[in-house]
């Protein structure tokens, strides 16, 4: 039911058409400038890397329990059922939490403008949700970027590693990582040539921090009747001193027996 | 005192509006032009010296707030309270100023009531969000029978008084909430923060750290003030702070450590290079020196002494906070950041204007014990006349 997105890199002939789609797709320039730029940013959604004679693209991973949208204190980011990780610029009040707990640091920022925008890849949402491809897997004309089911497309990227070995670095990045990412990515160089990072964890992130936030509602009227419990104590304790010594007082009175 | 004499430009009078005036023009810039060009943040680095230091260290220097109105309204500790009118203010004054800081770093500040509707029960910003709001509403509570008291409002002043000990709960729940969470922030990226700072434990060191650094600003709160407000200095009450210090440093220590050697972090810390040294530099200011010295009765018993190690302990904890927040990061992002002068000249300005506020407050309201309030009277009239002793009619601030 869920959407994905697979990347087999040994097919891709690094033509960066999916870079032009994705940046008209989402209404931002594109020249041979910004084709220049190997690296995501407000102004680039997507690009496509190249070492060698082997390319690899980068994009959100739009992670299927995503740090973006547990972090974010207004809901601005969402996972939707579909796939894509979406974003409401009209939500976000600019903390950038987001870019601080993103795992492949994608979330990039509009720095230069006055009322800034986080942006990021976001898998093409009103697309799918139409039942379309994304734009990058349309135009690409090699098929190296293929959108489909999810779990079609970890058992395609299974049979291709299976079919042609020592083609593959016997790893699908994003299958397992961070508990799953709904961008699936083959390679035939390790991945870390590229600056994808395989010591990551295999559990979602959120669960780090909702582990401890978790306890908060427990926390609450339990710190509330210790501290209330120790106040109690130690006024009452005064208020026996002091009643002990009004009675101490009135004996003195009373002719003094004590 | 001369009445021309407001007029004099003193020598600080002069750092205040040199502060001022740099903090506005970098103001203008930043409203004008956005944080690209008033900054050197960038997508590498999101977080700034604005979150290292004017929220993180902001919250964390308000920490007196909530550990002293605990000691003495829910321990009842009454020796501390002729200087807990000065610790709430420094609180209340902290948590104004880290949300006008706030307003600077936020891209679109003017969202920032968002989280009151928009909510999300998952991110521990938003609960940072509600704390602090919360937290600064019962700060302003707890501060108004200071206001009141002064223009003789006796009828919100009483209300105030009843309300005071579920207030003070209230306080020490939030606080302990945030303070914590404030570490918690930073649990989702273990592999983005260095192994020096990136702990499970981040939130129990944020808040034990917060204690020590509330018991320290309040040692140098009290200092300052009398040597330059000419307010008598209470040097046993400050006494007894130093020694819940040592013990407080004490845990924060031995936590800090058996966490870095059960992760394996201890032995990086014999590697050189610029974490070690700045996690070196934290960890002696922070923690070594200030026990060195504050287990020594010498120190403990000399103003100076305590003021000394009250420094060493409040500049070490910002050297925490910084290292979590910036040094940490720097080599998983592979980017060095050093604040832009507007980033600074803003800081600069938010803790002028703190200090100035301070200094107004303990002029024109009843923030310090005036001579017929102090407690040794308080003790006196205990021994000599119990009956009918105001001490609990007393417990109102």
């Amino acid at each position: 039911m869920s959407k994905a997105l697979l990347y087999d890199s040994t097919v891709c002939i690094g033509c960066k058409q999916c870079e032009q789609a994705c940046a008209a797709q989402n209404d931002l320039s594109y020249d041979d400038g910004i084709a220049g730029e190997e690296y995501q940013s407000a102004h680039k959604l997507t690009c496509v890397l190249t070492r060698g004679d082997k390319f690899m693209r980068r994009l959100c991973m739009n992670c299927e329990d995503p740090s973006c949208a547990s972090v974010c204190p207004v809901g601005a980011l969402k996972k939707t059922a579909m796939g894509p990780v979406t974003y409401d610029p009209s939500r976000c009040m600019g903390c950038r939490y987001c870019m601080v707990a993103c795992p492949f640091s994608v979330p990039k920022y509009e720095w230069g403008k006055l009322f800034p925008k986080v942006q990021k890849c976001v898998m093409c949402p009103d697309r799918v949700a139409q039942g379309k491809q994304t734009a990058c897997a349309e135009i690409c004309p090699t098929g190296a970027t293929k959108f489909g089911e999810r779990d079609d497309l970890v058992a395609e990227a299974r049979q291709r590693i299976h079919d042609n070995p020592g083609k593959y670095v016997d790893h699908i990045y994003g299958l397992e990582e961070v508990g799953g990412t709904s961008v699936l990515l083959l390679s035939a160089v390790p991945f870390e040539t590229f600056g994808y990072r395989t010591d990551i964890s295999k559990d979602p992130m959120p669960m780090l921090t909702y582990r401890v936030l978790s306890h908060i509602p427990d926390f609450v009227p339990l710190g509330g009747m210790v501290l209330g419990g120790v106040w109690w104590i130690t006024h009452r304790r005064e208020e026996v001193a002091l009643a002990e010594a009004r009675e101490a007082k009135t004996d003195k009175k009373n002719g003094g027996k004590r | 005192m001369a009445r021309n004499s407001a007029f004099r430009l003193t020598f600080w009078k002069l750092v205040f509006l040199l502060l001022m005036a740099g903090g506005l023009y970098a103001t203008f810039i930043r409203f004008t032009q956005g944080l690209g060009a008033s900054t050197h943040l960038s997508d590498q680095f999101p977080w700034g010296i604005w979150i290292s230091f004017d929220v993180l260290c902001g919250v964390m220097l308000a920490a007196g707030g909530f550990t002293l109105t605990a000691a003495v309204h829910i321990l009842n500790i009454k020796r501390l309270h002729s200087i807990i009118r000065p610790t709430i203010l420094t609180a209340f004054l902290g948590y104004i100023l880290v949300c006008a800081a706030l307003m600077y770093d936020l891209g679109k500040p003017y969202n920032i009531w968002h989280p009151l509707i928009m909510r999300n029960p998952h991110s521990v910003m938003f609960e940072v969000a509600y704390c602090v709001m919360l937290y600064t509403s019962v700060l302003a509570l707890e501060f108004s029978p200071i206001v009141l008291e002064h223009f003789k409002l006796e009828k919100p002043l009483k209300f105030v008084r009843r309300i005071l000990i579920p207030l003070v709960i209230l306080g020490v729940i939030l606080s302990t909430l945030h303070q914590s969470s404030l570490g918690t922030l930073y649990l989702i990226v273990p592999e983005k923060l260095h192994p020096f700072w990136y702990s499970p434990l981040l939130p129990v060191f944020f808040f034990l750290s917060a204690i020590a650094v509330g018991l320290a600003m309040t040692i140098f709160e009290s200092s300052m003030s009398s040597k330059h407000f000419g307010v008598h200095l209470e040097l046993p009450v400050l006494q007894e702070l130093g020694r819940v210090l040592v013990v407080v440093l004490g845990v924060y220590g031995i936590l800090r450590f058996e966490d870095l050697a059960n992760r394996g972090a201890l032995k990086l810390a014999f590697h050189p290079g610029y974490e070690t040294y700045l996690f070196w530099l934290e960890i002696s200011l922070a923690i070594i020196l200030p026990l060195l010295l504050l287990m020594q009765r010498r120190v403990r018993s000399s103003p100076n002494g305590l003021y000394f190690a009250a420094v060493l302990v409040v500049l070490g904890f910002i050297t925490n906070r910084m290292n979590v927040s910036i040094t940490g990061f720097e080599g998983s992002t592979g980017v060095r950041y050093f604040p832009k002068w507007t980033e600074l000249a803003v800081t600069g300005m938010i803790i002028a204007i703190g200090f100035a506020l301070f200094g107004l407050a303990v002029k024109y309201l009843p923030i310090f014990p005036r001579e017929e309030v102090i407690p040794e009277q308080l003790q006196e009239s205990e021994s000599d006349a119990p009956v009918g002793s105001p001490v609990l009619e007393h417990a109102g601030d």
